[in-house]
This record gives C-alpha cells, sequence and structure tokens, in this order.
C-alpha cells in the first residue's frame, strides 16, 4: 500500500463520511427531538438517489435533477410523516421499528417496481468532470472533491441553523427535554413536522450525491441506514456535532478497512480467501468501533439527553 | 392460561395435520419452517415481553447455532449428540459475549447495539469462505441421531419440530412464572424498584440473554436440518426485524403470542410471494397496519373476546 | 453514646463549581428517628444518593453498622440492611401488592436464582410479604395490582416493600409528599407506629410531621450542616430560625 493510495482511500473515507453524515443528520434529529427511531430513514435517502436520477435523465441535467430532486424528497418525507409516522410518536420503540420497517419494505420493492431491479448509472455532470492534482502525479475525481465540500457546506450551515437561529433553538431545547419546549408555547408537533421533513431532504440530498459514485439500486438504502444508525450512536443521539465527528470516524474507518483489511489477511491466507475473508471483516470494524465506544461510554461520545 | 387454547389448538392442529392428509413435502417444510421460526420468536418473546430487552439482533444467535451445524458437517460431524449441544453451546456462548456488553447499556442503544453484534455476526459467516461465504453453504446430510438418519424422515421431523416449539413455550412460561422471572419481570417495569429490595437487574438480565440465545442456537440446529442449507441471509437484521414482528404481531406481553405471529407471518408471507408479483408492497403496509391498529396484538384479540 | 447505626463523614460532592454536599457530617443513633430537613436546594436529594449509593460523594465516608460503604453499589447497601422508599413512589405497578412485597421477601432470602417452582404461589415468601403488608395495614389489597392503589396505600406499599427486607435503618425520603390531609394524617399514624421497631432517617419537608416525630433534628442549607439536635433545640436555634424557619414563619 502506497502513500498515494493511503492519501486517496483516506479522502474516499471522509466523503463516505460526509454522506454518512447527511443521512445521520436527520435521523439523530429526529431521534432526538422526537425519540422516534426512522429506520425508514435509509429509504429516503435511496428514493431521493431515484429521483435525483430519473429526473436528471428526463431533464438532461444533472444540476436541474438536484434542483427538483429536493423539494421531490422534501415531499416524500412529509407524505410519510403524515400518512404513518406522526402515529408512532406516542408508541414505543418497538412498535415504531416494526412500522418503519414496513415502509422500508413497501418502498424497497416499490422503487423495484418503478425503477426495475436493475441498478442506474448516474452520469457525472460535465461540469464537473476529470479530476484535480492533489499530489505530484496523483489525480482525485472532481466530482468527489465537489461532494467533499458540498458536504462539507451543508454542514456548516445545519450547525448555523441549529446553533444560530430561533427554530434551531427549539430543536436543540427539544432534544434536551422535550416537554419543556411544548411547556414554552411551541407546537411540537409543527417542529416535528419540520424537522421531519428537513431530516428526509438532507437524506434525498446525500442520495442524490452519491448517484454518480455508488449504484443507484434498492436496498441501497439499508447498508446506509445501518451505518447512519452506528453513527448517530457512537456520537451521542441527538448530536450534531457527535454525528459530524462519528460520521467522518466511520467513513474512515470501513473504507480503509476495506482496502487495508484483504492486505492484512493475506499474511494468513491465500489471496482469493484473504479478499473475502478481509471484505468481510472490514465490514465488521464498525461494528466493532461502536461495541467498544458503547461499552464504555453506554451514551456514546457526546450525550445529549439530560436524564 | 386458560386463554391459551386458541396456541394449544395450534400446537394440536400442528401435530394432526401430517395424519390428515397435510404430511406432503411442501406441507411439512411449510409446518418446519412455521414451526422453527415460532421457537425462535417465543425466545424472543421471553426477553422483549418477559425482560423488556428488545433485541435487534435475536437471528444472530439462531444464526450461530445453524453455522454450528454447518461447520460441524464440513469436519464431517453429524451425530446429534455432539452437533445439538454445540449448536446450543456456541449461541449461548456468543450471547453472553455480546449479552455482557450490549445489557450495560438501554433504551434505544440497546437496540442499536444488538442491531450491531448482529452485523457482525453477519459478516463474519459472509467471510467464512470455507463454509460458502456469501453464498451459503449446503449440508452433506442431516444431523444423524446415535447413527440413524432419523431426522432424515420427513414426519420424524415434524414431530421434533413441534416438540421443541412445545417445550420452548413451557420452558419460557415456567422461567418467567419462577422466582428468576419475577426479577426479571419487575425489573422491566422498574428497575430502580429491584435495586431498592436489593437485587441488581443487571445478572437476571445476561441469563435471561443467555437462555434466549440458547434457545435460538436449538432453533438454528432445526432450521439448518430442515432446508440443509445455512447462509448469511438468516443471519441479516432483517430476519432479526421479521422474528420482532412476529412477537408484536402476536402481542408482547404473551409468551404464546409469539406463536400466533409467526403462523401467521410465515403463512401471509408465503401465500403474498406465491399470489402477488410485488408481495412486499402489499406485506410492508400490512405490518405498518398491523403496528398502528392491532395494538394488543393477535392474542390481545383473542383475549379481549374472552373477557 | 452507643455506637452510632450510620454515620456520615465529611461527605463532599461538586457539580461544577457548586458545592451541593459541603462536608455534611451526621450520625444516626440505633432506635431513633433523625430527621433531616432543609429549604429547597439545600441538597437534600443529593445527600439521599450518596447515602443509598445512587451518587458517589467526591470525598468523604458512609459508615453503616460500623462498615464502610461509600463505594458499595444502591442494591448492596440494601443488602446490608439500608432499606429506603422514595420520592416519587416506586413500585412495580402491574405486580399485586403482595408480590411486590415478596419479591423483597425473595431477595433478602438471597436465592433470586431459582427457576423451576411458581413464585407467586410461594408459600415461604408469601406469608413474609403478608406480614409486612399486614404491618402497615394493606392485608386487605394484597391481590389489588399496585397501579391501582391509590396514592396513600401506595406509599404504604413502599414502606412494606422497605420493611420486607428486614433493614435495620429506614430511610424515607419525603414519606409524606404528595399526600392529602387525611391520607398524611394516616401515613403520620402508620410512622408513629413503626418508630418504636426501626431506626429511621427522615427527609422531610413537612415541619409538623418532623416536630411531632423525630427525635432528633439536622438542619441542612446550602450543603451543610448548620445544626443537629433535639426538636426544642432546633426549634429554638436563632442559626435555625433565621436561615430556615423564617421564611415559613414569613
Amino acid at each position: 500500500m502506497t502513500t498515494q493510495l493511503l492519501l486517496v482511500q483516506a479522502l474516499n473515507g471522509l466523503q463516505l463520511g460526509i454522506l454518512l453524515f447527511l443521512v445521520a443528520a436527520g435521523l439523530t434529529l429526529v431521534f432526538g427531538v422526537m425519540d422516534f427511531i426512522n429506520l425508514a430513514h435509509g429509504v429516503q435517502y435511496m428514493l431521493g438517489a431515484y429521483l435525483g436520477a430519473s429526473l436528471a435523465a428526463a431533464t438532461g441535467s444533472f444540476w436541474l435533477g438536484l434542483l427538483l430532486a429536493l423539494p421531490a424528497a422534501l415531499l416524500a418525507g412529509l407524505v410519510l410523516e403524515v400518512l404513518v409516522f406522526r402515529h408512532l410518536y406516542d408508541r414505543d420503540h418497538l412498535a415504531q421499528v416494526l412500522a418503519t420497517f414496513g415502509v422500508i419494505l413497501f418502498l424497497n420493492e416499490g422503487v423495484k417496481l418503478v425503477w426495475g431491479a436493475a441498478p442506474l448509472q448516474v452520469a457525472v455532470p460535465p461540469l464537473l468532470e476529470g479530476g484535480v492534482q492533489i499530489m505530484p502525479g496523483l489525480q482525485y475525481p472532481l466530482y468527489r472533491v465537489a461532494v467533499l465540500g458540498a458536504g462539507l457546506a451543508t454542514a456548516g450551515l445545519l450547525w448555523w441553523l441549529v446553533e444560530r437561529t430561533r427554530a434551531g433553538m427549539l430543536v436543540r431545547a427539544g432534544a434536551t427535554n422535550a416537554p419543556m419546549v411544548s411547556a414554552l408555547g411551541v407546537d411540537i408537533g409543527r417542529l416535528f413536522t419540520l424537522v421531519f421533513a428537513f431530516g428526509a431532504m438532507l437524506a434525498g440530498f446525500a442520495g442524490v450525491l452519491a448517484g454518480p459514485i455508488f449504484s443507484v439500486e434498492p436496498g441501497m438504502g439499508d447498508t446506509v441506514l445501518i451505518l447512519a444508525f452506528v453513527v448517530i450512536v457512537i456520537g451521542g443521539i441527538g448530536s450534531i456535532r457527535g454525528a459530524f465527528i462519528a460520521a467522518l470516524l466511520v467513513g474512515l474507518i470501513d473504507t480503509l478497512g476495506k482496502s487495508l483489511m484483504p492486505d492484512l489477511m493475506r499474511l494468513f491466507l491465500d489471496a482469493s480467501a484473504a479478499r473475502q475473508a478481509g471484505a468481510a471483516l472490514a465490514s465488521m470494524l464498525v461494528y466493532v468501533a461502536m461495541a467498544a465506544i458503547l461499552a464504555f461510554r453506554p451514551a456514546g461520545l457526546f450525550p445529549v439527553r439530560a436524564d | 392460561m386458560r386463554e391459551a387454547w386458541l396456541p394449544l389448538a395450534v400446537l394440536l392442529a400442528l401435530g394432526a395435520a401430517p395424519l390428515l392428509g397435510f404430511g406432503g413435502s411442501y406441507e411439512t417444510t411449510l409446518m418446519a419452517r412455521v414451526m422453527i421460526l415460532a421457537m425462535a420468536a417465543v425466545s424472543l418473546s421471553f426477553l422483549v415481553g418477559g425482560a423488556g430487552l428488545v433485541s435487534l439482533g435475536h437471528a444472530a444467535s439462531v444464526g450461530v447455532g445453524a453455522y454450528a451445524v454447518a461447520i460441524l458437517d464440513a469436519h464431517n460431524v453429524t451425530e446429534a449428540a455432539r452437533v445439538l449441544p454445540a449448536a446450543i453451546g456456541a449461541a449461548a456462548l456468543f450471547s453472553m459475549v455480546t449479552g455482557a456488553v450490549a445489557i450495560r447499556t438501554s433504551g434505544v442503544h440497546f437496540i442499536m447495539i444488538t442491531l450491531a453484534f448482529g452485523q457482525m455476526a453477519f459478516f463474519t459467516a459472509s467471510s467464512l469462505a470455507a463454509y460458502g461465504g456469501d453464498d451459503g453453504y449446503t449440508l452433506y446430510s442431516r444431523t444423524e441421531v446415535w447413527g440413524s438418519r432419523l431426522l432424515g424422515n420427513r414426519l420424524t421431523f415434524h414431530y421434533v419440530c413441534l416438540g421443541a416449539l412445545a417445550l420452548t413455550w413451557a420452558l419460557c412460561a415456567m422461567l418467567l412464572a419462577s422466582r428468576f422471572g419475577r426479577v426479571l419481570r419487575a425489573a422491566r417495569e422498574n428497575a430502580q424498584r429491584v435495586e431498592a429490595v436489593g437485587l441488581a437487574p443487571y445478572p437476571f438480565r445476561l441469563v435471561a440473554y443467555v437462555i434466549a440465545g440458547a434457545i435460538g442456537g436449538a432453533a438454528g440446529f432445526l432450521l439448518a436440518n430442515a432446508t440443509e442449507f445455512v447462509s448469511p441471509a438468516g443471519i441479516s437484521w432483517q430476519r432479526s426485524g421479521e422474528l420482532l414482528f412476529m412477537v408484536i404481531l402476536g402481542g408482547v406481553g404473551r409468551l404464546w403470542g409469539a406463536i400466533l405471529g409467526a403462523v401467521a407471518f410465515v403463512l401471509l408471507e408465503t401465500w403474498l410471494a406465491d399470489h402477488v408479483a410485488h408481495w412486499k408492497m402489499v406485506f410492508g403496509p400490512l405490518l405498518v397496519l398491523a403496528v398502528l391498529f392491532l395494538k394488543g396484538g393477535l392474542s390481545g384479540l383473542v383475549v379481549r373476546r374472552h373477557g | 453514646m452507643a455506637e452510632p447505626l450510620l454515620r456520615l463523614v465529611d461527605l463532599r460532592k461538586h457539580y461544577g463549581g457548586l458545592a451541593v454536599t459541603d462536608g455534611v457530617s451526621l450520625d444516626v443513633l440505633p432506635g431513633e428517628i433523625h430527621a433531616v430537613i432543609g429549604p429547597n436546594g439545600a441538597g437534600k436529594t443529593t445527600l439521599i444518593h450518596e447515602i443509598t449509593g445512587v451518587v458517589r460523594p467526591d470525598a468523604g465516608q458512609v459508615v453503616f453498622a460500623g462498615r464502610d460503604v461509600t463505594r458499595l453499589s444502591l442494591p448492596r447497601r440494601v443488602r446490608a440492611g439500608l432499606a429506603r422508599t422514595f420520592q416519587i413512589t416506586s413500585v412495580v405497578p402491574g405486580f399485586t401488592a403482595l408480590a411486590n412485597v415478596a419479591l423483597a421477601v425473595q431477595a433478602r432470602l438471597g436465592s433470586s436464582f431459582r427457576f423451576l417452582r411458581p413464585a407467586a404461589s410461594e408459600a415461604a415468601t408469601n406469608t413474609a410479604a403478608m406480614d409486612a403488608l399486614a404491618e402497615v395495614g394493606l392485608a386487605d389489597r394484597a391481590e389489588v395490582p399496585a397501579g391501582a392503589l391509590s396514592h396513600g396505600e401506595k406509599r404504604a406499599l413502599e414502606l412494606a416493600i422497605a420493611l420486607a427486607t428486614k433493614p435495620r435503618l429506614l430511610l424515607l425520603d419525603e414519606p409524606l409528599a404528595g399526600a392529602g390531609p387525611e391520607e398524611t394524617e394516616r401515613l403520620i399514624a402508620l410512622l408513629t407506629r413503626l418508630k418504636s421497631a426501626y431506626t429511621i432517617l427522615l427527609v422531610e419537608h413537612d415541619m409538623q410531621a418532623v416536630f411531632a416525630l423525630a427525635d432528633r433534628v439536622s438542619v441542612l442549607v446550602y450543603g451543610r450542616v448548620i445544626a443537629t439536635g433535639t426538636v426544642a433545640e432546633i426549634r429554638g436555634n436563632p442559626e435555625v430560625r433565621a436561615a430556615y424557619l423564617g421564611e415559613d414563619e414569613a
């Protein structure tokens, strides 16, 4: 493994981390404010990717597709909130897990019905084709750099929204103490809906961005969902800062692990077995990290809830 | 117990079915699946409804049991006297190690960390190149009982599964009614109260977790023999979600509800898969509706009607 | 003077810069009812947490029956004979009153890892549990789910649970909180009956109750014990009047 390859993998890891953060941000807010486990958050990411892909194809422009996919993802989130999730806020986590599991089954199958089971390919927009030189003799795709930048910008915007605006203040207060916020006379139902739709849009945004990098296929949300859960649990439920750090951590561990593990396994196994075992063990690393962190800090790195 | 006539009737019906003309290969295969999954669901119900431990990784203990059968099979060990204890022991050990960490957390964190351990088991199974890796492993033969191919006989296997299910139900019911179970149930409702009479809930919960895992391992042993095949798919978090769904569909808080839940789940799934093209688009919403409107589960319906 | 049953030695606990318990020392003698009073924010709740093992003090010692229990968890302190009730009633709502108490009995008998016999029909635990229920006047409510009992009955049930652990010291955390006048009267009568048989550390807001029940009183203000003495001494203490009683009379 050369330094160059390591650098590329580290960048890939950061970029996966950024995408995870976009998904996890909505998840951790919804979770922190409403104490609601939304397993279906991953399919909202998938939905965003599909909407982005087909809208881009229909309009002939990635940018127009992106622009249209965002409100569409927001709308999808709203519809789900009104139809299903709203009725689950006062139920226990078990009920929430299962009902949203049902939503996953429906939407995963639904996209198969609409777009077919085969993966869709999304072209990189012409503006972002090609690469940038990050080291002498080392090109890195411009699109991936742009994703990193867009993700960081969104993270900054999110930070500003949560830390500096009144709505953000309410959301933070809600994550710490929801009854208090409703005692302040805030319509907690409206706040929930808002946070929810916003989270759905962020996940959708991540999906659109992921389109040209990963293949767009049914079930693509499930892997991301589980990783996003790992992120918010490591980060501390309800904490945006925790989600950000944990997302980068998970992205790096996962990506670097996947590129390093097979090489590591080759020390013990023959080449093909090492590839398979290495990949699988690398997938395990983030869960090992999560278990280790929870064993020592049962409430995650940046616990929010005061109880 | 008086309201338990329905599950008793279900068990009787399962016992009588082969004698009433439902002894064909298709029917017995379906019924074996029902009974084995019911067994796993009852042990999960013991955890969820009895001990208040909502595990989203129960399929992992089933998978560990199943993989014990496969791995021993690959090494030409097919004697039940060795395979069954190995399957149960491996699952119990897995539950003990993961439970020791998981039970330190509570609520959502517990759900997530059990999910993470389940994923670890899933990826470990995928990495076992020698035992089929991602593709799974086909057994050379069913487990033998003292050298005879007893389990190879369709009817014998049917009654073995039925006996195992009945035994699981009786065992879990006995445990919950005992002093041990009283502590578990009390700690589920009010852990502080249990501590204040001088008992730490942790060891009780851990023992319950190990027992449920061991039963899961036994179910895994039967599942591997029923299909003569094991694969990582059987350990996926979706499978754990399905088991949880059986528990909630049957009604949390009544062990036998899980039997009804498993029967309803498998029959519905099988029927839909045979008759509807994109059956998950029907199944998913049904799941949501069941959670929203069937709050006491199927067993709740039965009990309500009878007083 | 008899050896104190519970001895707090210079307990200290800081949260950030705030000293919530600022060097509390206190003795509870065998057989007495020792009341701790103090205005809101005096640090009573934290003190109870430190005595029961929910919160570990930064410095100082909790000595119970001659044994340093500062590092023991809540369950182990209970097993050592330090039973408590909670400010907000804590029972198992889905269990009958009898099962609530029987749980405490089986915990005392030290054998809860029993898997075979149904616990509900065990004569040994049920008999002892009935005795405790009778002691607090709940014998005829034994089969009622705890969640369906009235507030006062839940209070009494909690006492029965504590008694069933056969405690050497009862720590009562505002047992009268939230009780109506009639319930208060009944609970005070009950506590008066228990007084002869148990050593009690009583943390209570209701002054009348404290003065009626307590043998000695300690006054906690801003994390410090500013005075300890008999009811008469405390009533006459000008510092206490200034710091605490004054606001009640005003």
